[in-house]
């Protein structure tokens, strides 16, 4: 009757919301009396886990598994769920997590509320609490079903160290024949550079910025903070930035710790995909511009003129906190 | 190709969110309903299937008669047919199960569903569908040819993005990037006259259960003023984001 987590991982390493989904299942089962287990594919070293409250970790090792493939995943994972008895299973949400979250409750006929922010409101029933409306509004929802599937929310409940004792088990989940009609032929993702979704910290531009010549500054101040860069829709429309920069109601989601946005008015849409995130500073020559009412941190002043002073006095704070 | 497009049907982008008063429901007093800006994505590609390789696109609802405007506007782009599931799209599973029963009888070689719905966040619809019927997909996807029965599908991941191969039947879950903004069409007069003749079928639903319910809903708790930093004073934000903040 334990409570699964699904813990991603990328060349070999659990990612950060792989320890933050398992910092919420440990909440979850110690709530409801009983232990986590984890599935995860392609990790000889899994040790890490037993930091996060994990007590079972059931290994996926087959070659084929070794790449992500949502119906071979979820699959494997809905196996898992049936070899252990699972009642709750925990995500997180990342955009393959995203993925699997509906496969994974149409094979289980499991109800599935992803973007959790808070740990359960009860677990008998079980309720939680769940952005909605962009972050306009939260729901409290309770899940019916015999199995529930949970996606956790990036940053919203942290990574919560708790030491468990962890038993390893090789798992050969048995997959039907054709689970690999979906094929990857390329994958065109940039080595070593940070993600919108899985960032601390966020720099993000927009029209203010006048043209796409201009973000060498942008990219500058990312790379002090070790940040990832993103921006508004107009930038991404007129093709300034790669559309997988675009942030927002309509783009990807950011729930960082800290989003600076230079040259962003602060549209409804804009705010509504990136108020989750805890701390927001804006830059903006219009001290009308309505980023202010939704920030905690601004300036009002020229972008032109802030970011590379900001440049020079982070590079200044670093060299004195090294 | 015959193709189905699902729409939800939400709250303008623009719109203030409110509650009623004892907190069980979204108060849709005073708000704008329009198409899912995902699913407005993936019906312009369809457009596109329609126009260039002769598909048929048909647009599916669950929803009770208050959606037929949403739906009319989506005819009035250029869908030749509506079909509305006359009941309250309480939760996803539900919703799926019977798009899924459309889906079904209707024997689509496509079905273009949006990453998300904006309202409920749920981004759980077109999964659901594909696990039901077992048929493939691909979420957050940005881009589509198809040729006779085979796919070419992009998807975006985190940091970058991945291209697939797969076959018919498919659904996705579509969002920008399908097309451009610029693509997006506003129904013109004739397209608004043509809609009004076109077949907007009502159909019941099937038996299916529900998997969860919202209980009460609350807001996001007021924010404090912004703090301002003199723009001649820079070093002072490190100091504040540092000491105060503790981010970085
Ligand atoms: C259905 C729909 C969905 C949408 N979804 C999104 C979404 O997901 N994400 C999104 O971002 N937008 C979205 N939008 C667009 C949104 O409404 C705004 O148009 C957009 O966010 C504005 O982008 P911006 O702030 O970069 O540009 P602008 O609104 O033009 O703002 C530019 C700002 O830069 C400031 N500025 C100018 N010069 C300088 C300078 N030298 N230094 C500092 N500041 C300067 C100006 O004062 C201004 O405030 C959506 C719109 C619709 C209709
Ligand atoms: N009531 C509905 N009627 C038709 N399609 C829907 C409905 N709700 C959701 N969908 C489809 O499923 C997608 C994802 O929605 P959701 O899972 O609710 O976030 C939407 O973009 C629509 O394509």
């Amino acid at each position: 009757m334990s409570v699964l987590v699904y813990t991603e991982s990328e060349n070999g390493k659990f990612k950060k919301s792989a320890q933050e989904a398992a910092s919420y299942a440990y909440k979850v089962a110690q709530d409801m009396g009983t232990t986590v287990s984890a599935v995860c594919f392609g990790v000889e070293d899994t040790s890490a886990l037993g930091n996060y409250g994990v007590s079972k970790v059931l290994k996926v090792q087959a070659d084929s598994l070794k790449a992500f493939n949502a119906k071979a995943y979820a699959s494997a994972i809905a196996g898992a769920v049936k070899k252990e008895g699972v009642k709750v299973v925990v995500l997180s949400s990342s955009t393959d997590s995203k993925y699997l979250g509906g496969l994974l409750s149409g094979m289980l006929k499991a109800g599935y509320v992803p973007n959790v922010v808070a740990a359960p409101d009860s677990v008998s029933p079980l309720v939680v609490k769940r952005m909605a409306f962009s972050n306009k509004g939260f729901a409290h929802t309770e899940i019916t079903t015999d199995i529930k599937i949970l996606g956790v929310s990036n940053n919203a409940f942290g990574v919560h160290e708790n030491k468990s004792a962890l038993t390893e088990e090789n798992f050969s989940p048995s997959l039907e024949e054709g689970i690999f009609s979906t094929k990857s032929v390329n994958v065109d993702k940039v080595a070593g550079e940070v993600t919108i979704a899985d960032a601390d910290i966020v720099v993000s531009a927009g029209r203010g910025l006048k043209g796409p010549e201009n973000w060498e500054m942008i990219e500058d101040l990312a790379k002090v903070l070790g940040a990832a860069t993103a921006c508004s829709k107009p930038v991404s429309d007129m093709g300034w930035r790669p559309h997988g920069e675009h942030v927002g109601q309509t783009g990807k989601p950011v729930a960082s710790n800290l989003y600076i946005a230079i040259g962003i008015s602060g549209a409804i849409q804009h705010l509504a995909g990136v108020s989750a995130s805890k701390v927001k500073v804006v830059i903006n020559t219009d001290p009308e511009a309505p980023f202010f009412k939704a920030a905690d941190y601004g300036i009002v002043g020229d972008a032109f003129e802030v970011v590379p002073k900001l440049i020079e006095k982070l590079k200044e704070f670093k060299a004195q906190n090294a | 190709m015959k193709i189905l497009v699902c729409i939800s049907n939400v709250p303008d982008t623009t719109s203030k969110i409110n509650f009623t008063a004892d907190q069980t429901k979204f108060d849709t007093t005073g708000v704008q309903f329009v198409i899912n800006p995902n699913d407005e994505f993936g019906l312009t590609r369809a457009m596109w299937f329609k126009e260039k390789q002769g598909a048929t696109v048909h647009v599916a609802t669950v929803g009770g008669p208050g959606v037929e405007p949403t739906m009319r506007k989506a005819l009035a782009i250029g869908a030749d047919e509506g079909i509305r599931i006359n009941a309250e799209p309480t939760d996803g599973f539900f919703v799926a199960s019977q798009l899924a029963e459309v889906i079904k009888n209707g024997g689509y070689d496509l079905i273009i569903a949006g990453r998300e719905s904006i309202d409920y966040n749920g981004g759980m619809v077109p999964g659901i569908i594909a696990a039901l019927l077992d048929i493939h997909f691909v979420n957050t996807c940005i881009g589509l040819e198809i040729e006779g029965n085979k796919v070419k599908a992009v998807r975006e991941i985190d940091g970058g993005k991945e291209t697939l191969e797969t076959s018919l039947p498919l659904i996705i879950g579509g969002q920008k990037g399908l097309v451009e903004e610029s693509d997006l069409r506003i129904p013109n007069m004739r397209g608004i006259m043509m809609a009004r003749q076109k077949k907007l079928n009502v159909v019941e639903p099937v038996e299916a259960i529900h998997a969860m319910s919202d209980k009460t809903f609350d807001k996001p708790a007021p924010k404090g003023p912004v703090k301002l930093v003199d723009a001649d004073n820079v070093g002072e934000l490190v100091n504040l984001l540092h000491s105060e903040a503790k981010v970085i």
